[in-house]
């Protein structure tokens, strides 16, 4: 039990940490790197409870696909240098104390809530899904997301779809001057276009204008 | 202290979530880092969820976790999309420069 406790306070310490240092350091890069200790060490915590199959597509999406997607953005832009120096913006910087006020009272209220709640007292009869401790997680994850929420599955990988295909329209680019094959012009091309037989008189030769 | 619960848990998800919004305010140079304040917040959601789902038994909690995730990733790829095109176009994605709206 301590030893669980041990590595459940070692886990947090670093989670928090490391989301500080993703709000307060200087450079993107850095942002990007405590972000993947981030969703590294919550990932563990989550693998601690039981909850195996989410901690590891955590650790596949966020530090393996989100992650570098961030990390890819940040190369291509060019931003890693600009100083994220919130402190001293110049002039204008009223509302650092009013957005500290409000996070601050957000945090409150979130404590106030966790330690003032109560379970519903008829919370046992109305569980959706129990846990059956027989199984392992995944495989009564994947019971249950393959029957009963099928639809919500299916709209998902919807969702995930339209992500795809928006993010590449947004970002194409079609380019003037650049030579690109043209499907319908290659097919349409007919013989008396691409052909012409010329009578070739004696020690003239034949001037070809392309 | 050494007995873990639920509490714990939800404090460090609330502890999480309160960085994540401290991020949004108050960063002012760099929008990359606000959707990372976003992802932070988005994490500290899933905890809720998967520990109230391990402690109260049921599994449906984990299951939204999963949606959760997806949408999720899906955000980050548009959001991160939009921010190129804001780039290409204006050549900057600092925030104090961001006004085109004068909101």
């Amino acid at each position: 039990m301590i030893a669980h406790a041990i590595v459940f306070y070692i886990f947090s310490l670093i989670a928090i940490v490391s989301a500080i240092m993703v709000t307060v350091s200087k450079n993107t890069v850095n942002s990007v790197f405590f972000l993947i200790l981030d969703f590294i060490s919550i990932s563990c915590l989550f693998i601690m409870i039981g909850a195996e199959f989410l901690g590891m597509i955590m650790l596949i999406v966020y530090v393996g696909a989100v992650a570098v997607l961030f990390l890819f953005v940040v190369m291509m832009l060019n931003v890693a240098q600009q100083k994220n120096e919130w402190f001293n913006s110049s002039g204008r910087s009223s509302h650092i104390p009013v957005g500290l006020l409000v996070s601050i009272i957000i945090f409150f209220e979130l404590i106030i809530v966790i330690g003032g709640w109560k379970y519903k007292p008829d919370l046992l009869d109305s569980i959706a899904i129990e846990i059956n401790t027989d199984l392992t997680n995944t495989q009564s994850l994947g019971s249950v997301i393959y029957t009963d929420y099928i639809h919500l599955f299916q709209l998902s990988g919807m969702v995930l779809l339209v992500a795809m295909i928006g993010a590449i329209v947004l970002t194409f680019r079609q380019r003037s001057g650049v030579k690109r094959q043209s499907y319908f012009k290659q097919i349409s091309r007919d013989r008396k276009d691409g052909i012409e037989l010329v009578d070739v008189e004696n020690n003239k030769g034949v001037k070809i204008d392309v | 202290m050494f007995s873990i619960g639920l509490g714990h848990y939800l404090t460090l998800a609330a502890i999480i979530f309160t960085i994540g919004i401290v991020g949004i305010f108050l960063n002012r140079k760099n929008i990359i880092v606000i959707l990372m304040s976003i992802e932070l917040i988005l994490l500290a959601v899933n905890i809720n969820l998967v520990s109230f789902s391990i402690f109260i038994n049921d599994l449906s909690g984990q299951v939204f976790t999963l949606f959760i995730l997806t949408v999720a990733a899906a955000e980050a790829a548009i959001g991160l999309a939009i921010i190129v095109v804001y780039y290409r176009n204006s050549g900057t994605i600092r925030v104090e420069e961001i006004d085109k709206l004068k909101g």
